[in-house]
Order: structure tokens, then sequence, then C-alpha cells
């Protein structure tokens, strides 16, 4: 059976949005997959060594709020200094209560899988980011380097 | 004489968890020897059915047992 390939772009750094490309990848490296992530824009964020990522519930009506909060709190209320924090700090520990992987774990388990990370040089250099900020094992490229291994891809992705 | 050669406890992980322990334990097994599983994820009953048809590992057989999902999974 030959392997089968899965091309992820992941453009997003928010706390909930950065679990889908670190889930895909680790389960599809487990089903045999070879699996690449590139890493653009926002994205980017999720290849620091040190993962600072939020959740927001600005501009985002589908998030459910324990204690009715999503009544009690119109959406201007929602962007008072400290909602954010408070709103990560919660999904955070809903996530460990269920069981959730934290990101760092996920983020490892793909690496231990051979999952390979291509970070954006564009879009590093754009917000003056420096390779240093990142973790070990990523290369940098370009959309010519992503399309070299996506062209052959099964599965592509746009997160 | 137990009917599996190795035990994994996923019980509290959620998915993708219990996939990506399974698949460690497995790659550490040698071929016909059997994994059993145990997880209280229900979405790990699709999931693991879904694992071995894309694997190639066989699942022998996949049973609750009071909340818990059980499963034995044989090295291809």
């Amino acid at each position: 059976m030959e392997e089968k390939k899965l091309a992820i772009i992941a453009t997003k750094g928010t706390l909930d949005w950065a679990y889908p490309p670190f889930i895909l990848a680790s389960t599809a490296a487990a089903l045999g997959y070879e699996t690449q992530i590139f890493f653009t824009f926002y994205g980017l964020q999720l290849l620091k060594k040190r993962l600072n990522l939020k959740v927001s519930p600005l501009g985002n009506p589908g998030m459910p709020m324990p204690m009715g909060m999503d009544v009690w709190f119109p959406n201007l209320a929602l962007a008072l200094p400290g909602m954010e924090a408070m709103m990560t700090t919660m999904m955070k520990k809903k996530m460990a209560s269920k069981g959730v992987a934290s990101l760092e774990d996920l983020r490892e388990l793909c690496l231990e899988a051979d999952v390979k990370f291509v970070a954006c040089q564009m879009t590093v250099d754009l917000f003056d980011m420096d390779h240093s900020a990142f973790i070990d094992g990523v290369e940098y490229g370009g959309a010519a380097t992503f399309f070299e291994f996506a062209g052959d891809s099964d599965i592509c992705l746009y997160i | 004489m137990a009917d599996f050669d190795q035990e994994l406890d996923a019980s509290g992980l959620n998915c993708p968890l219990p996939i990506l322990r399974a698949k460690k334990a497995l790659a550490a097994m040698s071929s016909g020897q059997v994994l059993k599983i145990i997880a209280t994820d229900p979405g790990s009953v699709k999931d693991f059915e879904a694992f071995a048809t894309q694997t190639g590992n066989e699942l022998l057989s996949s049973s609750e047992e009071g909340g818990k999902y059980v499963f034995l999974m044989k090295k291809a």
C-alpha cells in the first residue's frame, strides 16, 4: 500500500484554531500518512517555543459560554479588558477536564510521528520574527516549497 | 490465560489521544500480538474501526462494559 500524503496550511493563531492542524496531522501520521504542515501568517504562533495562545469571544457568536454569560454580556462588554484572559483560562480548564490534550503535547506527538513543519519565511520576515523564537525541527520555505509536497498530496486542507 | 499480550488504559483521554497511544503501543509490539485498549471516549468506537481499516491491524472485538469501551486489536 503506497503511503498517502496529507498537506495542511495553518493560518490561525488562536487557541481554538490551533487544535485542528495538530489533531489532524498527528492522527494522519498514526494512520500512516506522510504529513506536512505549512505555517503562515498567524499560524506561525503555533511554532513558538512558548505557546501563549488565547481564545477570544469577540466576533464569535457561536462560542458557547458558561453560566449563560452570552445572555448577560452583550458583544461590547466582551471587549472589556480581562475578558480574553478569562475566556482563555476557562477554555483551558474545560479542555483539561475533558481529557483533551494540551497543544504542547499534540505538537510534540506530531514531531515524534515525523510530521514535517514548514514555516513561511515571508511572513516570518513580515512580522519581524526570529527563527530562535521557534521550536527546533522547523524548516523554512515559501509557496513553492509548499507545492512541492502538496502537489503530490491525497488530502490538502487550509485551516 | 489472558487473551491479549498488552493492555493500554486510555480512560479519560479524548480524541485523538486514544488512537495515538494505541499506535505507539502497537509499534512496540510484534506482528500477531494482541493489544487490549480501554477507553471512555464514545467517539473511539468508530475511530478504532476506522484505524483498523486504514492501518491493516485487525479489530478482533469492540465492546462496552459499564461505560468503558474495550477493544482488542491484533497487530498486522
